[in-house]
């Protein structure tokens, strides 16, 4: 039954949400800290971990490979399907449920806690909208930070693959391109463009709805993590049957 | 003036207000007291529109809140300043930004009216050089006066005041009733104030409603307070040998 309520009250808050608006001239500022916070600030582990993951999997990839008949290109054609198609997607969208949905958890759970959030309804201000709207419009920039995770996680296997020696520059470029597929990038899109709204709304549920004092928001943060990976891996199998299959 | 007729409140099965009745008034310090479990924080939160009564109703000068639409509802909520227990302010705005947040949402006024009304509130409250703070930055009594501030700064016609002075020194504690009872007068504003600091019922109760178990048990003003003899209103106004030497005194002087 709590997990209907759950349910129940998280689409509750989504039409708060997307009610009455903030004016527009304040909204403009929060999009563009939210962008600042939740787009541009996670860059950089983005770009870490998508360049040495893509070197790990071509590594791997090479390292299974030991039939001489199966052509090296095939390295980087692994490398490719892996990255566009899962890797930077979804695993790049779990660590993201740490790191943004945590931030988004324990900011609006904090303003809860403090009484912030009353503080705006008493003041006549649709709370759920001038804290949830500005962060939902940030995370549709999310496929960019996809599409940049993807670009990297490709130089890394390159990199990985070239300079390690397990395959010729030449052979990795044909392989990167051999039976290239453009509804799977379209695909990997779909998919983050779904985990955006994710990774915005689910830990702002856990925020907005939370009680108690400062170590329930801990507990709020490590609850939306859970709840949010459980979700986005659920939707990436729903998504993968409906759009691969 | 706000009335308030019969109001009931529950959570569950549990009624938390039952069938409370009186007004608080213009230009005056309202105060609600009562043991922590009375039900004073709901009380106020009923006042505040964050929670909706069982039963009865609430009326501000004459409009129930409960009968307006969600667009006078919310015009009413924009005449209305609320100081929070903690101070509420936000963690990520300047001292500036925090109060001049209520003019920046509803108002169309020019960035330079908005910093000179801002600076004329923050005078009022005497906060000097603290505009470009955050409220980390400042103490615990100079956060009140920022909420105080932000409180007032858009000119409400209601003040709410959830135990304003809790966790200040007795001085700064009555330097902030004071405040409070002086831009109540100054703006004649309805202020209604939620405490158990008896200081304040002794210094600026002007309307005391007391609160016991959800109900309406005494109303009066501070000077009726001493000649009261409501026994569990003395038990508790009166629970330190100080205070009852000091209604022992009043009541000698009456």
């Amino acid at each position: 039954m709590k997990y209907l309520h759950d349910i129940g009250e998280y689409f509750i808050m989504l039409k708060k949400v997307f009610g009455r608006m903030t004016k527009t001239s304040v909204l403009r500022g929060l999009i563009f800290k939210e962008v600042d916070d939740l787009i541009i600030s996670s860059l950089g582990i983005v770009v870490f971990i998508s360049f040495f993951i893509g070197g790990v999997v071509t590594i791997q990839t090479a390292l299974n490979l030991n039939n001489p008949l199966i052509p090296k290109s095939l390295i980087a054609f692994t490398a490719r399907q892996s990255i566009i198609l899962e890797f930077s997607p979804t695993f790049i969208s779990i660590i993201m449920a740490g790191k943004v949905g945590s931030n988004i958890t324990s900011s609006i759970g904090t303003m809860r806690v403090m009484e912030q959030i009353d503080a705006l309804e008493v003041m006549g201000i649709n709370s759920a909208n001038y804290l949830i709207f500005p962060k939902i419009i940030a995370m549709l920039l999310y496929p960019f930070v996809i599409a940049i995770s993807m670009f990297m996680g490709i130089i890394g296997a390159y990199m990985a693959g070239v300079l390690g020696g397990f395959v010729a520059g030449e052979q990795f470029l044909n392989g990167l391109q051999n039976d290239f597929i453009s509804f799977h990038l379209v695909y990997a899109f779909i998919k983050t463009f779904i985990f955006a709204l994710i990774l915005a709304t689910i830990p702002s549920y856990h925020g907005y709805y939370m009680k108690g004092g400062a170590l329930e928001v801990g507990q709020a943060s490590t609850t939306a993590f859970v709840w949010t990976s459980v979700v986005l891996i659920i939707a990436n199998y729903v998504l993968t049957q409906l759009l691969l299959s | 003036m706000i009335d308030v007729k019969n109001l009931h409140k529950s959570f569950g099965s549990e009624e938390i207000l039952k069938g409370i009745d009186t007004q608080f008034y213009k230009g005056k310090t309202n105060l609600i007291i009562g043991q922590s479990g009375a039900g004073k924080t709901v009380f106020l939160k009923c006042l505040l529109g964050l929670f909706t009564p069982t039963e009865g109703t609430i009326e501000y000068n004459g409009s129930a809140f409960s009968g307006l639409d969600v667009k006078e509802q919310r015009e009413l909520r924009q005449k209305m300043g609320m100081v929070f227990q903690g101070g509420a302010l936000f963690d990520s705005m300047t001292i500036e930004e925090n109060v001049m947040f209520p003019l920046e949402m509803f108002t169309k006024q020019k960035k330079t009216e908005m910093m000179d009304r801002v600076q004329e509130v923050l005078d009022r409250v005497n906060l000097k050089n603290v505009n470009h703070k955050f409220p980390s930055e400042i103490s615990g009594g100079m956060q009140k006066r920022v909420a105080i501030a932000r409180a007032i700064v858009n000119k409400p016609k209601y003040l709410f005041c959830d135990e304003p002075n809790s966790g200040l020194d007795p001085k700064t504690a009555i330097l902030i009733d004071n405040l409070i009872q002086e831009i109540t007068q100054e703006y004649d504003i309805t202020t209604v104030i939620n405490t158990h600091d008896m200081n304040s019922v002794l210094e600026i109760g002007e309307n005391i409603v007391y609160l016991k178990n959800g109900n309406l048990a005494w109303t009066g003003s501070k000077d009726d307070i001493y000649k009261t003899d409501d026994k569990s209103l003395i038990d508790f106004v009166y629970s330190s040998d100080l205070f009852r030497k000091v209604r022992e005194v009043q009541l000698k002087g009456l």
